[in-house]
């Protein structure tokens, strides 16, 4: 479905991404993990049209993304959601939702994608009118989640989800991702909680000062010495 | 003490009408700077276009007041798009001190390329209505003043609602708060920017038909103090932040009539000026400027 084919990306004349190969297949959740500085969230940013690659190519079920601005790429059926949640702070919760939707105009299947959001999380239901700035980080993390869901994406990209959450939070939050790819979602991740991220994908890449170093289902990953070793905890 | 009184109100009736043309004037500045950080040095001289557009229509396009103020906002927001598209565009990713030399740039080029197309002599504004002036005991209302304070109301209005209520407005507000996250949403921003731009000139342009009407009187320059002063409301205000540029633009013009009311004229600009170093000393965000930012 997402295939990422040899990416170089720069910042200035910082060489971030070296050459990075992905592929996401439909259906699939894929993490990316790697230590602070690896690159994975400039990859998210490069797929996501935010930021552009130098050399190679990005392709969603075929399509080349690689020179679409951000914009359209949503329209297209991706949709990220940023590090560090990125809501609209000095707007309701509501309206971040409807902001979700901007490209959409089907006014009932922007209804009944709401209603299943609420449904997803009902703390926001109870929030709706409120704020989103004055939201804890969990809920933060759901309406951002919730707001990427209502542009009604075929793969959804997730950056750091867990960043700043408690572990009870992390879990529930790592449930719904579960939900929602079970509901058909593709999924890509991005996690410095490897452990976390290795529980729920299918596949994992490993991401060492921008390039790939390992890959492989998750249950080889998670079982490699390697990985344990440096990213696991031992 | 009655005579003050009576002052103090008339004063009051001045300033009002005077302010809500600073008002209209500052929520371009406003928005501008809301959705990319610019202060947009060109602005009053957008407020000088739209009074020559509003001149041009109701002398030469013979329009009544109505449509031709309306002809002087399309005009204006065009003139607003194509700047934007222009001069600050490609500065997009410039340091922010290169695009605000352009807009002083932008700003020159409109009053000296006036000067050029029109000559530096002043216009009489056609008088579109006839001026009835009321007595209401002691005070003195006209209705010019009357209209100028509709007009800028309903404007004010239609900006509110437009801002808040549709999904245009939904965007720009996106865009200023966090343009990266609106670019995720699908939101175009190099499309809510130029709407920004065409609103803003829209709402100076139509200060400027209104001043036109006014003074009866209009020339090249004559955007370059209101376009300060406005600068002064946005700030009073809160920079980026709507309501504070009404509100802002209202103290300013009351500050302003009545300092020319019961000191002397002369002082008027010092008054403006002088609220502008109160501000910037003592709360730099502004009357309604908050420096909260959101919960992390």
């Amino acid at each position: 479905m997402l295939k990422v084919e040899d990416i170089n990306v720069y910042y200035g004349a910082i060489h971030a991404i070296k050459g990075i190969s992905i592929e996401v297949n439909e259906g699939e959740i894929v993490a990316l993990i790697g230590s602070n500085g690896a690159g994975k969230s400039t990859t998210m940013r490069t797929i996501s049209g935010l930021m552009r690659p130098k050399t190679g190519k990005i392709t969603l079920d075929g399509q080349d993304l690689t020179n679409v601005p951000a914009h359209k790429i949503v329209g297209m059926g991706l949709c990220q959601v940023p590090e560090g949640r990125h809501v609209f702070a000095n707007m309701t919760v509501l309206e971040n939702l409807e902001l979700g939707a901007y490209l959409r105009s089907d006014k009932d299947g922007i209804a009944k994608d709401m209603e299943e959001v609420f449904k997803k999380f009902p703390r926001l239901e109870e929030r709706k009118d409120q704020v989103a700035g004055t939201l804890s980080g969990g809920e933060q993390q759901m309406l951002a989640m919730g707001r990427a869901l209502m542009s009604r994406p075929k793969i959804l990209l997730l950056d750091e989800p867990s960043m700043g959450l408690a572990p009870l939070l992390v879990k529930e939050i790592f449930n719904i991702i579960k939900e929602i790819n079970a509901s058909g979602t593709t999924i890509l991740l991005v996690e410095q909680n490897a452990n976390m991220a290795l529980s729920i994908a299918d596949k994992a890449y490993v991401l060492e000062t921008g390039r790939i170093t390992l890959s492989g289902t998750a249950q080889e990953l998670a079982a490699s010495e390697e990985v344990r070793k440096a990213y696991l905890g031992g | 003490m009655d005579n003050f009184l009576s002052q103090f109100l008339q004063q009051l009736i001045n300033g009002v009408s005077l302010g809500s043309i600073y008002a209209l004037i500052a929520l371009g500045y406003t928005m501008i700077y809301g959705i990319i950080k610019l202060i947009n040095f060109a602005h009053g001289d957008i407020y000088m276009l739209g009074a020559y557009f509003g001149f041009y229509a109701t002398t030469k396009l013979g329009l009544s007041f109505i449509p031709a103020i309306i002809f002087a906002m399309a005009c204006a927001s065009i003139a607003g798009i194509i700047i934007e598209r222009i001069a600050y565009r490609p500065m997009r990713n410039a340091p922010r001190i290169a695009i605000l030399i352009t807009a002083i740039g932008v700003s020159f080029l409109l009053e000296y390329g006036m000067i050029l197309l029109v000559t530096p002599q002043p216009r009489t504004f056609p008088a579109v209505f006839p001026a009835t002036v009321y007595n209401i005991g002691p005070l003195v209302v006209n209705n010019q003043q009357i209209v100028i304070l509709l007009s800028s109301l309903i404007l004010m209005a239609v900006l509110t609602y437009i801002v808040n209520d549709t999904k245009a407005g939904k965007a720009m507000r996106a865009v200023s708060f966090d343009a990266d996250a609106a670019r995720l949403m699908g939101i175009n921003i190099d499309r809510v920017i130029s709407t920004t731009f065409a609103l803003g000139s829209a709402l100076a342009a139509a200060g400027g038909v209104l001043v036109g009407v006014y003074y009866n009187s209009i020339d090249p320059l004559m955007g370059m103090m209101p376009g300060i002063k406005a600068f002064v409301a946005a700030v009073l205000g809160g920079i980026g932040i709507i309501p504070g540029a009404m509100i802002g633009g209202i103290i300013l013009g009351v500050v302003e009539a009545m300092v020319s009311g019961f000191i002397s004229s002369t002082f008027r600009d010092a008054a403006a000026f002088g609220i502008l170093i109160i501000i910037l000393l003592y709360k730099p965000s502004g009357l309604l400027g908050k420096n909260v930012r959101e919960k992390v």
